[in-house]
């Protein structure tokens, strides 16, 4: 710069005059800045001077503001009305019109400097997104197929057993049984003819790791089944999958048929005399065939409702042949324990807890996702870390971990390990890794009874304890949340609670339960609120909610009136509106038209 | 083909790897569209139709076009990774067919990342 800052102006407009700006139109472009300075009354506060060339040739015309040293470039006389009106008279300065040097620039972050990524550890997501699920030969150079090789080669049935049970790898699927021990019962039961079977049956509401690894990596999955039934001693298996997933079981036939055709599936593989070959069995999409011997009677063909154990399926399943099921990802992890050892796996997690575990990251979360954590990482580490926190600057409210059968764990309980013990002593469960993310707008009442509502409609039906019973709790839950709770409930559901518990066969009944014993233990003010008070705080259940309009804010725009469906709204033009109650039916659009105009004058109480 | 025998794994290893890795050879560049349920929702055919026309109408031959399952972050599908010879893959996110188009352009074909459209570099911790 060569002429100095005139001190007598507010604003010092330095324009460059240097041939090559002068070529672009810096002259034009003085001119016009002078024109609407006047035009706005500022000739006096900002000053139009000419420099000398500053060099920077490329980008002009170019021109600096001072005293604050705001730079623009590449000026054309119809962008200075725009800018003389936004920087000079409001003090915006014009961001698209000042240069930014390429050093500046937002570099692309690390992913490993990323929340969402940095604290995953992946061995059953381990080739998501790197691989194509529909093609053999990648998995293979991924040193797919090699464990198996390994342990047909390698190892007796009896080394694989024992490595999986020094892995500490535990049931995947929810129950969190030992896998080693289960295929070691399997394994010892007589018979000639065994079978293994692979649990797909995902039906969780918002859990979807199984479909999300069979779609992507569905040989993970199949040849961990090898594996297992090399070790067990068994020559079929099944996928048992549910029609709701056709990208997963098109891509699962697929990666049979490719495995078939390399004889890594079929007879005498690797040439070892080992045969096994696998077969995809369709389910209908019944919640109660997650649950094993249910999903046995649907795989004969029977209807699908659970038989008592003992016998267990390791003496008697499919057909009443011994059987070893495992779920999607327990398959899937497998194979990296036999290719790196017991110990490797078992260095990882908490004491009981062994290895890493897949959630599905849902609800009111920023980050929706599918993640794969060490066993042990606080649920804190999870929601805000890896999670993003919640959206909209709401507060964190719950988190329902375990699907239908577990329980929601409230925000004092953050710092919780999640491991299969810490769950369980917290009142829920591990599932099979549903995570669904609660924010402080939710009825956690509302929320125990979607929970019932989901596992009445599902229970098969075979014991009165989980058919009855779960509709009589679902009778008071909608009694509480229509505002015509007792004070007796609480403890009549408590009491109801434990018999399902008590008296019902599967783990449908057992844990069925848990959603609402979990609520009234860490929320049983809410269940208070509700029926004492006849209000709800989440301000969710319309029997006890009601909208009005502040008159101080509302400036009668009408907007809420004409967005009303049943016309409840009335008033006029530029004055405060109000909600006629006896129609209004609490459907909520009024709420967001006004929010969404920024007004936010419809309250809800 | 005939059935496998435990040598062969390697065999195929070396070739799948020669044909998909860039450090091996396969390409200079290579674009992964993420096409789990979630992506596909979100319009990832769209992506990779978007990719191939674009591919064959701009006659590029070295760049190698993948599919592969879910990224992980299904709230930002589509999602796609972009890998250029001796630079670190970078993941896309929130993807549109005229984004990708870009990012064909600017980042395969260019070599500088759209960092706008762009999450993050470096790949995935394995266990």
């Amino acid at each position: 710069m060569t002429e100095p800052v005139n001190g007598n102006y507010r604003l010092n407009l330095m324009l460059c005059a240097g041939t090559a700006c002068v070529s672009m139109k810096s002259f034009a472009v003085k001119k016009r800045l002078e024109e609407e300075l006047l035009k706005h009354g500022l000739e006096k506060e900002v000053l139009v001077a000419l420099t000398g060339c500053n060099g920077f040739c490329a980008v002009g015309p170019v021109m600096t503001v001072m005293p604050d040293g705001v730079f623009y470039h590449s000026l054309t006389e119809e962008a200075i009305p725009r800018l003389v009106e936004e920087h000079f008279l409001k003090g915006r300065p014009v961001e698209d019109l000042m240069f930014k040097p390429p050093a500046e620039e937002s570099p692309v972050p690390l992913l490993s400097d990323i929340g969402f990524f940095a604290n995953q550890t992946l061995v059953a997501l381990r080739n998501r997104g790197l691989i194509d699920p529909e093609n053999i030969d990648e998995y293979i150079g991924r040193d797919g197929y090699g464990a198996l090789a390994k342990a047909l080669t390698g190892m007796t049935p009896e080394e694989v057993v024992e490595t999986i049970k020094a892995s500490g790898l535990r049931g995947r699927g929810g129950g969190g049984f030992p896998t080693g021990l289960k295929w070691d019962f399997c394994r010892k039961t007589p018979g000639d003819t065994k079978y293994v079977i692979c649990n797909a049956d995902e039906g969780d509401p918002g859990a979807y790791m199984d479909r999300s690894i069979v779609e992507a990596d569905p040989h993970s999955v199949l040849e961990g089944m090898a594996i297992g039934a090399f070790a067990i001693g068994a020559s079929q298996g099944y996928v048992y999958i549910r029609a709701e997933y056709p990208l997963a079981r098109k891509r699962l036939q697929i990666a049979i048929d490719q495995a078939r055709e390399y004889g890594l599936l079929g007879d005498d593989i690797f040439d070892t005399g080992f045969s096994f070959d696998v077969a995809i069995k369709q389910g209908a999409g019944a919640f109660v065939c997650g649950e094993e011997t249910s999903l046995i009677a649907s795989i004969e063909g029977r209807p699908p409702e659970p038989r008592q154990r003992p016998p267990f399926p390791a003496q008697s399943g499919v057909w009443g042949k011994p059987t070893n099921i495992n779920n999607v990802e327990t398959w899937a992890t497998v194979a990296p324990i036999i290719n790196r050892g017991a110990d490797w796996f078992a260095a990882m997690g908490t004491e009981k807890s062994k290895g890493t575990k897949v959630f599905s990251l849902v609800g009111k979360i920023k980050n929706t996702g599918l993640i794969e954590v060490l066993m042990g990482t606080p649920l804190r580490k999870i929601i805000f870390d890896i999670g993003g926190g919640i959206p909209n600057g709401r507060a964190f409210k719950a988190v329902q971990t375990g699907g239908p059968s577990g329980g929601c764990l409230p925000a004092s309980l953050l710092d919780l390990p999640v491991d299969y013990e810490h769950l369980t002593e917290a009142g829920s469960i591990m599932g099979s890794g549903g995570m669904i993310v609660m924010d402080e707008d939710t009825c956690m009442v509302d929320v125990a009874k979607y929970f019932v509502e989901f596992t009445n409609d599902e229970s098969c039906g075979k014991c009165s304890s989980c058919r009855d019973g779960s509709t009589a709790l679902l009778e008071i839950l909608n009694r509480i949340c229509s505002g015509e709770g007792r004070e007796e409930d609480l403890d009549l559901l408590a009491e109801l609670c434990e018999v399902i518990k008590d008296a019902s066969m599967c783990g449908l009944g057992q844990t069925l339960p848990n959603p609402v014993l979990t609520t009234l233990r860490y929320f049983r003010e809410e269940y208070e609120a509700h029926i004492r008070d006849r209000k709800c705080p989440g301000k969710v259940c319309k029997p006890l909610i009601r909208y009005y309009i502040d008159p101080e804010k509302c400036i009668g725009c009408t907007t809420c009136a004409r967005i009303c469906p049943t016309k409840a709204i009335t008033g006029e033009r530029n004055k405060a509106h109000s909600i006629d109650q006896a129609k209004c039916i609490k459907c909520g659009a009024c709420v967001e038209a006004c929010d969404g105009i920024g007004v936010s004058a419809v309250m809800i109480e | 083909m005939s059935k496998l025998r435990v040598e062969d794994l390697e065999r195929i290893s070396r070739r799948v790897r020669k044909m998909t890795l860039l450090r091996e050879g396969a390409g200079r560049a290579k674009i992964t569209v993420h096409m789990g349920t979630c992506g596909i929702a979100a319009g990832a055919r769209a992506i990779m139709n978007a990719l191939m026309e674009e591919i064959e109408k701009r006659n590029i031959e070295d760049v190698l076009l993948a599919s592969s399952g879910c990224a992980g972050l299904c709230s930002e599908e589509p999602m796609a990774t972009v890998e250029v010879q001796g630079q670190t893959p970078v993941k896309y996110v929130n993807l549109t067919p005229e984004k990708a188009v870009h990012i064909l352009e600017q980042h395969v074909q260019g070599g500088k990342a759209v960092a706008e459209y762009a999450l993050g570099q470096g790949s995935e911790r394995l266990s």
